[in-house]
């Protein structure tokens, strides 16, 4: 019961925001953390613990999107119905493509997922009839509050850490691991490593697609551009899984909120801090700079990549003892000069 | 028939310069055994060489002299400080190195974009809209050339792998890294030559098409799928492959686009992919043997 003291009490507080913060921005932050705590939990689960690396993320969460939008669109149901089938949606396009997808190993099932996700992109683009195309859809939100979106997110949350966590602890979440760890190895232990591939990713592919649908009724607006977006989607997804730590269960939690408010922190200008200091200071290049950083988000990504693969391959929590044990020794350092 | 003639030597003439991108990528895949994702972006910095050489007024042919030795410069770089230091930290997952090109791809395109912002640029030469005939048939200038100057490095290349000792030593540590370092081979030294050979090659893929295309930030990412197509296509790690490879699709992009339309010339790529994938894993080189 103590281990789960510090989950618990983070999903309490989570929980209890909105009642004291009621600023719309950083409701729709929060919301966008909670939704990248899914995706990233999805990712870490096909790749983190199966160690199947996919780059295809945006291919199940468009399906889940496109899902509620398009029954919203054509037969005119509540987009919230999206979030029941999206899921389904992703995993149904999901399974045929890891089946002949999965006798690929490592690099070469990574690119599967990218071509994948093209695919996709494209045939929304061409599809004009059916999916509008390049317009995209539009619907109505359905609360004019951010509230009820908050608590929809959060349940998701809750219920993709709490799932991911029955599964790896559960048989098949070692036979994940096993295959992560040797493939071969498991194979010869009897272990139906293609089955169980197929497995892992129907259930990567069902939270990522729900995560999409959920993205469609909250933005209400999808195009082929957005939600099948390799950097935004995609590779946002692996970053959370890295930066928080690979093949843990608390990892993309902790990845999706470092990442959120990183992505906004470049898109804001540093929460709008340089434009203050140039109004304050009266000088033009810190506004110049301010103008620079916001452009500048993708750019910090991929150097963000870069930089976390070379010092935290394992991520936050993957690394803590190392993060720890580097810190303490700084503080002993520190303290005894 | 003329339309077919015609499409089919638009197809093989694009083909030529795919090869080029290919065999830069395959020989990475083959020597590293990663996929270089940041591939298409290190052409785009090529033709961005260009670019700016030609402002000065430098012919695209000529800046090729410069733009190959600076990206294998920026090549040999990347090998060295990015990802020859993921090789020793301890990871569980070993697809480390790709995402590194990832992200070296995403850097790479925002700097240029930085630099240059996102308007489309040209290149205009005499010779970019010139066409030639051959009975029915029109060859343009500039691809002719191109094609011509691709074939030359492609043999250049074979002659480089096959004759040289350097040559020699990449194609060892290719087939086994192990057995290579028993044999006196300096496998860490060879990766980075060939990073920086690859990017090499797919700088002169620029600078021969930076003619004929615009050049744009985000122009990297299709290549790079192109490239990563290409090498499924040929088998990875195989250099005839790859020129085969390039050829096929080239073609089969510019049949598609005369028969089906425009808009399908990418889907038609990523289904030859999938159908390679399905029915002839292993690629071309499978068939061939080589």
């Amino acid at each position: 019961m103590k281990k789960n003291l510090l989950p618990l009490a983070v999903v309490a507080l989570v929980a209890a925001l909105p009642l004291v913060m009621k600023d719309n921005y950083y409701l729709h932050l929060m919301i966008l953390f909670l939704m990248w705590v899914v995706i990233g939990s999805a990712w870490n689960l096909i790749a983190g613990y199966t160690g199947q690396v996919s780059f295809g993320d945006a291919a199940f969460f468009g399906c889940g999107a496109y899902t509620a939008g398009l029954l919203a669109h054509h037969l005119g149901v509540s987009t919230w119905w999206g979030l029941a089938l999206g899921g389904f949606t992703a995993v149904a396009v999901g399974l045929p493509f890891g089946w002949i997808c999965f006798r690929m190993r490592g690099a070469y099932f990574a690119l599967a997922t990218l071509a994948l996700n093209e695919v996709l992109r494209h045939g929304a683009t061409i599809a004009e009839d059916f999916t509008g195309g390049m317009v995209g859809i539009l619907i109505m939100p359905s609360f004019m509050s951010k509230i009820p979106y908050y608590y929809i997110a959060l349940a998701m949350a809750v219920a993709s850490i709490a799932s991911l966590r029955w599964v790896v602890r559960s048989k098949p979440g070692y036979y994940f691991v096993s295959i992560r760890e040797d493939q071969d190895a498991a194979e010869s232990l009897g272990i139906d490593t293609h089955l169980y591939k197929m497995l892992s990713l129907a259930y990567a592919a069902f939270w990522t697609g729900i995560a999409g649908a959920l993205y469609m009724n909250y933005m209400g607006f999808i195009d082929p551009h957005v939600v099948f977006n390799l950097h935004d989607i995609s590779i946002m997804a692996i970053l959370v899984g890295i930066v928080g730590g690979v093949g843990t269960v608390y990892g993309p939690a902790v990845g999706a909120f470092v990442m959120v408010a990183v992505q906004e922190m470049f898109r804001s200008g540093f929460f709008g801090l340089f434009k203050w200091l140039g109004a304050v200071s009266g000088s033009d290049s810190l506004v110049r700079v301010a103008k620079v950083l916001t452009q500048a988000h993708v750019l910090g990504f991929g150097i963000l990549v870069v930089l976390v693969i070379l010092v935290l391959p394992n991520g936050i929590v993957g690394d803590w003892p190392k993060i720890r044990k580097r810190v303490f020794r700084l503080d002993a350092g520190t303290s005894g000069t | 028939m003329d339309v077919f003639l015609q499409t089919l030597v638009a197809g093989v003439l694009k083909g030529g310069l795919y090869a080029l991108i290919g065999i830069g990528m395959t020989l990475i895949m083959g020597v590293m055994g990663i996929i270089n994702l940041a591939h298409g972006q290190l052409m785009m910095l090529a033709m961005y060489v260009t670019f700016v050489l030609n402002t000065m007024g430098v012919d695209p042919y000529i800046s090729l002299f410069v733009a190959m030795p600076l990206l294998f410069l920026v090549g040999v770089a990347i090998q060295k400080f990015l990802l020859n230091p993921l090789i020793k930290a301890e990871t569980i997952l070993p697809e480390n190195q790709v995402l590194m090109t990832v992200g070296i791809g995403m850097a790479l395109t925002e700097i240029v974009r930085f630099t240059f912002s996102s308007d489309y640029k040209y290149i205009t030469t005499g010779y970019s809209n010139q066409t030639f005939f051959l009975g029915n048939i029109s060859f343009s200038m500039a691809l002719t050339i191109a094609f011509g100057i691709a074939l030359a490095f492609t043999g250049a290349m074979f002659w480089f792998l096959i004759r040289t000792d350097l040559g020699r030593s990449i194609r060892a540590t290719a087939q086994d890294k192990d057995a290579a370092t028993l044999m006196g081979v300096n496998t860490g030294r060879i990766t980075v030559i060939t990073f920086g050979l690859g990017s090499g090659l797919v700088a002169a893929a620029g600078c021969l098409l930076a003619p004929v295309y615009y050049i744009f930030p985000d122009l990297g990412g299709p290549f790079t799928a192109k490239a990563f197509i290409i090498t499924i296509l040929g088998g990875l790690g195989s250099t005839v492959g790859a020129i085969f490879g390039g050829v096929t699709l080239g073609l089969a992009e510019s049949m598609g686009a005369t028969y089906f339309g425009m808009e399908y010339e990418d889907i038609i790529g990523l289904t030859i992919f999938v159908l390679v994938l399905l029915f002839l894993p292993g690629g071309f080189k499978r068939l061939t043997k080589v």
